[in-house]
């Protein structure tokens, strides 16, 4: 199969979806690579490092799109896009089913298949190709970088010789993967940063990056992530009135704020008021990672920088991983070739749409002229459930004391039922055979019981040398041996020669055996 | 000689001999603990061989150097990955040993007997002199601990003639019977029953000489049905048996220190049988029968894919953790990688992390085996760990290795009520962060089931020999 790439027609937009790295990797599963002329310019590629990778370069977007079985770009295609995709051709892009919905009937129509890299399943084996969290994770690095640039004052706290400056306090709205991205920049420059989430169960992870977790005093339960595939949902107006408040408190405190609030398929939610941006600090910086689903603030203005009355910067860039063409570029030509590698099991170049694959299905939403989105859900859940935590009943004094006191009834009442049977046996026993045996028999009792009681104590790391230790003194019948080999008897000396010998190889070899196992155990 | 002195003799013996035993509590007191032992024997024979009633002397000095010659010849040139198969062929020599001697004590008996009432009153000579001075009921008794003493001691020799050939691999390891199976078994233990008691009331030669055959057949067949991963328990299991085959040869002979060693090393070995099929959660008659015990239910389907890894990958894990558990196997003692798996060790202590070393009770084919082979491989024996000491650090470890183990790091075994080994307790090391698995191929365990911490999320599994592995894996430590 032959995989292209054009370069983007979206305004501003430098990112490539094919890096040199990423066509010698697809050349490997069998498949052809083929450029439009200076797609990667932009990213940092010359076309000449393409042809070194021995991707073969046309000279116009159209002769691409004629010479490419699988497209493979970043934004979704625009009109004239649209208009030459061709019947059997795959597109690989961002692709938004629902707000790009007439372009998908369009596609469908055409008989395309499309695989929206916004679709590709959150679980486990597909992290490899979730571009949306390879793309969230520069928003969130960048996004701080950009704070940085807009915020007059150092991020970390330093006493100087010319005075003290004061840390910056940094808050992450939303830990996702652009939030946690955000959180890790932030507390490496040397900021206080806090961050909050809807999803109690991030706080683990917002404390692992260093960030102190705001709390909410909140008693209704609060939402279980694992539901919706990891992504936060809406949640209840009470909900959303208490995290206000904790916002408004801390407004006037903090210099950074970085949203990355997003709800699937939802408007942004408003998170962060004007009252709030008015209570602000002047020289503060809102980032609003949200802006292109209209902002977690209202006052955001898509793809624009602006400075309110009161001297708070607030940024609404939507273009923070083309911003980092580069190095978006390469992750994001990486997610598309794992993407690939699934598509190509037998790495023959030929490609396999196997919609009963939970990822390729999840992420297909036309194919044979038939819409397939939306998806079934994915046999696999994302994230496990959260168990309903039972906390361990505590015992009190009375109750473990009872405890104690059953178990060593019980306890007791084995070991004198035990005790009971064994006596009994043997009087039985003595009642029967001669006093001779008895002597030995008593011998032999004592004798195991001093075993067991000896052998319970041999450390677990010695058990091999306990055995060959055992094995050395089991050939104690040498004794056996030697007591007869001086019969009268030419049968029984012959017997015993073997005997003794047999044993003998058995002493020496057991015990130094032994001597060597144990000579190695050392202590560090 | 006095009677007497022996008699003391054989009483420091045996003290020492119990001194022996309990001091393999720990590391540095069993080195004394061997000394015990060997000073022991040494006293016990000595004390014998100038004892009452012993001829050839001078033979006897001869066939116990010649035996030490080739005794010192096996224990310096074995490997300690053969430790196994050396255990159990030795084992098979203490039961043969015993055989003869219950078949000499035997003729003996026959011979005296024979005599009449004023020759024995004349033989004091010897274990016939002992004999000439039993009562008929004492006879009787005497012919039952025969019995068991060969019985015993013929199972012991083709069990451990046979656990030695699957552990060397000259035998193929995997569970094989004869049809008829434990019928089999069952047939051939009730016939040598009824031998045994046409023997106590006929006395001759012929009875013994089939329930012998019996026997040996029983100790062949029975361990032929067991598979490689229950060794441990078979062998402790014949050590036990040589035990009692030594005790109940002490009984026919009357010699007490027979009794109380025999005794010792019976219990010693039933105890060891007894934990390792408690670290295997099965009990002690479905091991020795063989195979698992069939599943109860549908067991859970395993879900997700094995994402392999490359060495480099396994090392940058390595250099950038802290803390590191490696849970070596099985796989490892076939590789012969405990050396490479030691000087991975070494290096990672270096640069300053820690390393620990997970050891299962089953691990291995022997008890204790896979802590003999690090220590070969100079593991210091403080860093390795038991599954109760290390099993709750897992969640703070950052990377788990599990070198060649597979059914000892099943989490079905917890998680799964229908799965075969449900319940055995298993070494947690899906909770660390990561885990990688060495392993040769996409096989499943001894068990036959699918292991699904190869499908966990944090687990990747660098496939290939664990020696090849690990070598690879060398160099790129810093």
């Amino acid at each position: 199969m032959k995989i292209g790439t054009p370069k983007e027609t979206f305004a501003g937009e430098r990112r490539v979806a094919m890096t040199p790295d990423s066509a010698t990797a697809l050349q490997k599963l069998g498949h052809d690579c083929v450029i439009e002329t200076g797609a990667g310019l932009d990213a940092g590629f010359a076309d000449a490092d393409y042809k070194a990778a021995g991707v073969e370069v046309v000279k116009t977007a159209a002769a691409l799109w004629k010479a490419a079985d699988v497209v493979a770009k970043v934004r979704v295609p625009d009109d004239a896009e649209m208009k030459r995709l061709r019947d059997g051709q795959t597109l690989i892009s961002f692709f938004s089913p629902v707000a790009d919905e007439a372009k998908m009937q369009a596609a469908s129509k055409k008989g395309a298949t499309v695989i929206a890299m916004e679709m590709i399943p959150r679980i486990s084996r597909a992290q490899k190709m979730d571009a949306l969290s390879s793309m969230a994770n520069i928003a969130g690095y960048r996004a701080v970088i950009e704070a940085g640039n807009n915020f007059g004052r150092f991020f970390t706290g330093q006493i100087t010789a010319a005075g003290k400056v004061p840390p910056a306090k940094v808050l992450v709205v939303g830990a996702g993967v652009a939030g946690l991205a955000a959180i890790g920049t932030s507390t490496s420059l040397g900021a206080i940063t806090y961050a909050f989430d809807v999803r109690p169960e991030v706080a683990e992870q917002v404390e692992s990056m260093g960030a102190e977790f705001v709390y909410l005093d909140f008693e209704e339960e609060q939402q279980d992530g694992s539901s919706s595939g990891g992504y936060a949902s809406v949640s209840s107006p009470e909900f959303r009135e208490a995290q206000l408040a904790k916002f408004r408190e801390l407004a006037p405190e903090v210099d950074i704020v970085i949203t990355t609030a997003l709800i699937p398929n939802r408007e942004a939610p408003e998170l962060w008021t004007e009252d709030m941006v008015a209570s602000m600090k002047p020289g503060s910086v809102i980032v609003d990672l949200a802006a292109e689903k209209g902002g977690n603030c209202k006052l955001t203005v898509a793809d624009e920088k602006i400075v309110t009355d009161n001297g708070v910067t607030i940024i609404g860039y939507t273009d923070f991983p083309s911003r980092m063409a580069t190095q978006a570029s390469s992750l994001y030509a990486t997610n598309i070739r794992h993407l690939m590698t699934d598509l190509t099991p037998e790495k023959d170049g030929i490609i396999n749409h196997d919609m009963e694959d939970d990822v390729i299905r999840g992420a297909t939403i036309t194919h044979e002229k038939a819409v397939t989105f939306p998806p079934p859900p994915p046999k696999v859940a994302a994230i496990a459930a959260a168990p309903k935590k039972e906390p361990a009943k505590e015992l009190t004094a009375a109750e473990k004391r009872a405890q104690e006191v059953a178990e060593f009834k019980a306890q007791t009442k084995q070991q004198v039922t035990l005790l009971a049977i064994g006596g009994g046996l043997i009087l039985l026993a003595g009642l029967y055979t001669p006093a001779s045996f008895m002597q030995h028999f008593i011998v032999f009792v004592l004798s195991v019981f001093i075993g067991f009681q000896v052998i319970w104590n041999v450390a677990h790391s010695l058990h091999t040398p306990l055995m060959a230790v055992t094995n050395a003194i089991s050939s104690i019948v040498i004794l056996g041996a030697l007591i007869q080999i001086g019969s009268n008897s030419g049968v029984i000396t012959f017997l015993s020669i073997f005997a003794v010998f047999m044993a003998a190889i058995n002493i020496f070899g057991g015990f130094l055996v032994t001597r060597r196992m144990l000579a190695m155990f050392q202590k560090s | 000689m006095e009677f007497g002195f022996t008699t003391a003799a054989y009483v420091v013996a045996a003290v020492l001999f119990i001194l022996s035993l309990g001091g393999l509590s720990g590391q540095e007191s069993a080195k004394r603990a061997v000394w015990y032992g060997i000073v022991g024997m040494a006293i016990a024979v000595v004390a014998t061989l100038i004892g009452p009633g012993q001829g050839l002397w001078l033979l006897s000095l001869i066939l116990i150097a010649g035996g030490g010659v080739v005794g010192y010849q096996l224990a310096t040139k074995v490997e300690m990955t053969q430790m196994p198969e050396l255990v159990a062929g030795m084992h098979a020599l203490v039961g043969l040993a015993a055989v003869i001697i219950g078949f000499n004590a035997h003729i003996e008996m026959t011979s005296v007997l024979a005599m009449d009432e004023a020759t024995r009153k004349a033989t004091v000579e010897g274990f016939a002199g002992l004999l000439a001075k039993k009562e008929p009921v004492e006879f009787t008794i005497l012919q039952i601990e025969l019995v068991l003493g060969i019985w015993i001691g013929a199972v012991t020799f083709t069990g451990s003639y046979v656990a030695w050939g699957k552990l060397s691999g000259k035998v193929d390891s995997a569970a094989t019977q004869l049809t008829g199976g434990h019928m089999l078994n069952a047939a051939a233990a009730g016939g040598s029953l009824i031998l045994a008691i046409i023997y106590f009331n006929m006395g001759g030669l012929l009875p013994l000489v089939l329930l012998t055959a019996l026997a040996l057949f029983i100790g062949w067949h029975l361990i032929m049905g067991i598979g490689g991963a229950d060794m441990p328990v078979v062998v402790s299991m014949l050590n036990s048996y040589s035990g009692w085959a030594a005790a109940a040869i002490g009984f026919s002979l009357g010699n007490d220190l027979l009794i109380v060693v025999g005794a010792l090393v019976g219990s010693s070995g039933a105890i060891l049988s007894y934990i390792m099929c408690k670290a295997m959660n099965r009990s002690f008659v479905s091991v020795i029968l063989g195979g698992f015990g069939g599943a109860t239910g549908e067991q859970m389907a395993v879900e997700g894919e094995q994402v392999a890894i490359e060495a480099d990958g396994v090392a940058s894990a390595l250099n950038e953790a802290d803390s590191i558990v490696i849970i070596p196997g099985y796989g490892m003692a076939v590789a012969q990688a405990q050396q490479g798996v030691a000087e991975l060790t070494r290096k990672l202590r270096a640069a300053g992390k820690t390393v620990r070393f997970a050891i299962h009770p089953v691990a291995g084919r022997l008890p204790g085996h896979m802590n003999v082979l690090l220590a070969e491989a100079k593991v210091p024996y403080d860093i390795v760990l038991e599954m109760d000491e290390i099993n709750d650090d897992f969640p703070d470890t950052d990377v788990a290795i599990v070198i060649g183990s597979n059914d000892i790091v099943n989490p079905a075994a917890q998680d799964d009520p229908n799965s075969p080994i449900a319940g055995m307790p298993v070494l947690e090391c899906w909770k660390s962060k990561q885990v990688f698995v060495s392993k040769r191929g996409q096989g499943t365990g001894y068990s036959g089931i699918e292991n699904p911490l190869f499908f966990k999320e944090n687990t990747r599994m660098f496939y290939g020999d664990a020696k090849a592995s690990i070598d690879k894996l060398l160099p790129m430590i810093d």
